[in-house]
């Protein structure tokens, strides 16, 4: 039995030694395979999303011509006559977006300083996933306590006028939406700054203060900026906070108090009705999915290619 | 004293900017308790929608929710690891590698609302699927899997080299390696990934709109029959609505939902504690 096994052990190992290799390596080639397939699908999608995207938005542009669609100021397309001109929907996206940021950027940031700079281990460890939690929040949610909680009772005893849905009820709770991000982001941003730069500043008398405004900030700022366009591109992609709260009323306006709808309320008040899917107002829902692809590409690569300079600085 | 001054005023003004946030989601919480609590009784957890919300209840959407976390889970889990691994642990360096790496994290970044367009003319219509449930949770896991992909990437990341060289030493192939050291020392990363990614799956509502997740269900749905709803699409239905009692059963649906994510968590965070004891480097 044993010299048996011996000899087997011999045959593979020794006098046919391409053998095992050879079949070991066909599991390889497929498992590399697989592994590699898998890998793909992103790709697919992307270049699925890209396709879809583009061929309707093809479709939408045999009707109406792309410069009317880029530089319309009325955007009518539930009411005729029909008019599409996009301006209304990006201003609004734009309005919310960045009443969300004039929020999110002070408080997530000052909250990223004290967690990074201030608070010891085991505060930084209660505190990061609490703020995490709201991240993690659905934001259907957000939406409901919006219409529900900061519009009636928070934001109308503040700002006369302000009706149940407004583009700053939306801001608000997009903003409170992303501050988790800006935090945490930020938050690793002044981690990544050397040790030793801090301790110099202290050598020379600086307060902690100080040692943050002066010498850690300027040093993560392109950390930092990296996550803020990685919130407003969050911001401008949000949905359904937004669709609760700020309404689905297409209005080129900069008045934070009347109702927008932005492009993403108008992508899910099409899909919510019975809009027959060869009708023009369903390949106009690809154009304003195109458009808001577009945008929020442009500012994930902006903020991509930040953080991979910054990451050069200190190697 | 000026200068300290300057520091204590800083100082406070942090401790303000947290206390903000986190009161923000303490009045949120209490909110929704205050609202929902009243509600959510068994007849409501087992109970159909309906038109007079005193009557309405939620437990297609729960079904529906909970068949689409799982079939969201299958399909990411071997597709999503597989990912990761090639990432990882093959040809990292190779130029294929950096672009499909920044590829996925570019789609992470992709609105959740655009893979609802994509999933419509992929699955609804191209492989007609139709508006059903299915159709909803392959979208869904698009949309997850570069989560699951960039947690695997971590967690195999996670593992020290000497694991992978020891292996080598006894004479494993690559992948050997993998099967034997690697992925049993990143499991419970990855599973906290997976687990984390299904409740963010279970979150998700503006994809599902465009997938015709249809609201007024009030039957079991059937995954490749049939309308479906599922808990944040309920929710989104009746906060709609002007009247108060609808606005109070969408809370009791959201402590549903929030109950349902907390549950995944407290499981993710077990799996973690509980599968990583054993792990000693």
């Amino acid at each position: 039995m044993t010299a048996h096994t011996t000899t087997r052990r011999t045959d593979i190992g020794g006098a046919f030694p391409g053998l095992r290799r050879r079949r070991r390596s066909r599991v390889e080639q497929l498992v590399e395979a697989f592994l590699f397939l898998s890998a793909a699908v992103g790709v697919l999608t992307t270049a699925g999303i890209v396709l879809v995207l583009a061929t309707e938005t093809a479709g939408f542009f045999a009707l109406v011509s792309p410069i009317d669609y880029l530089t319309g100021t009325v955007w009518s397309a539930s009411i005729q006559p029909y008019q599409f001109g996009v301006l209304p929907l990006i201003t609004s996206t734009l309005l919310v977006a960045v009443i969300a940021l004039v929020l999110a950027v002070p408080v997530g940031l000052l909250a990223a300083v004290y967690l990074a700079e201030y608070a010891s281990d085991r505060v930084r460890n209660t505190i990061k996933p609490a703020l995490e939690t709201i991240a993690g929040i659905p934001t259907i949610v957000l939406g409901f306590f919006a219409i529900n909680f900061l519009t009636p009772v928070i934001l109308q005893p503040l700002v006369p006028g302000l009706g149940g849905f407004s583009a700053l009820a939306a801001g608000v709770v997009v903003g409170l939406l992303i501050t988790p991000l800006v935090a945490s982001l930020s938050d690793d941003a002044l981690r990544a700054v050397p040790r030793a730069l801090r301790e110099g500043a202290y050598a020379m008398g600086a307060t902690r203060f100080e040692v943050s405004r002066k010498v850690v900030l300027p040093a993560a700022l392109s950390g930092v900026m990296a996550a803020v366009i990685l919130a407003m591109s969050r911001a401008v992609g949000e949905t359904m906070a937004v669709v609760l709260a700020a309404g689905t009323n297409p209005n080129l306006t900069l008045d934070p108090r009347e109702s927008v709808q932005t492009m993403t309320a108008f992508i899910v008040q099409i899909s919510l009705g019975d809009t027959p899917q060869d009708s023009i107002q369903f390949k106009a829902l690809f154009a304003v999915g195109a458009t808001l692809f577009a945008i929020t590409l442009g500012l994930n690569v902006l903020s991509n290619r930040i953080v991979a300079r910054y990451r050069n600085v200190y190697r | 004293m000026r200068r300290r001054l300057a520091g204590t005023v800083f100082y406070a003004a942090c401790i303000a900017a947290i206390s903000l946030t986190l009161l923000a989601l303490l009045l949120l919480l209490l909110d929704v308790l205050s609202r929902g609590l009243g509600h959510l009784d068994p007849d409501f957890l087992s109970g159909v929608p309906s038109r007079r919300p005193a009557r309405a209840g939620i437990m297609p959407a729960i079904l529906g929710s909970l068949y689409l976390g799982l079939i969201v889970a299958v399909v990411t889990f071997p597709i999503g690891v597989a990912a990761g691994i090639f990432l990882e642990e093959y040809t990292k360096d190779s130029f294929l590698n950096r672009l499909l790496r920044t590829n996925i994290s570019n789609l992470a970044g992709v609105p959740s609302i655009i893979y609802g367009i994509f999933g419509l003319a992929l699955f609804v219509r191209a492989l007609n699927l139709g508006e059903t449930l299915l159709a909803g949770a392959l979208t869904l896991s698009l949309l997850i899997l570069p989560v699951v992909i960039i947690a695997t990437m971590e967690a195999l990341r996670a593992v020290p080299a000497s694991q992978r060289e020891a292996a080598h030493a006894l004479g494993a192939t690559r992948w050997q390696a993998i099967k034997g050291a690697v992925l049993p020392a990143a499991a419970p990363g990855i599973l906290t990934g997976i687990v984390l990614s299904m409740a963010r799956a279970i979150g998700e509502t503006a994809p599902l709109i465009l997938i015709g997740a249809v609201t007024f269900v009030t039957y079991a749905p059937n995954p490749v029959e049939g309308g479906y709803t599922v808990l944040p699409i309920q929710i989104f239905q009746w906060a709609s609505r002007p009247q108060a009692e609808f606005q109070e059963i969408a809370a009791s649906a959201i402590l549903v939902l929030l109950a349902l994510m907390f549950a995944l968590n407290a499981l993710a965070l077990f799996l973690r504690v509980r599968l990583s004891r054993h792990l000693q480097w």
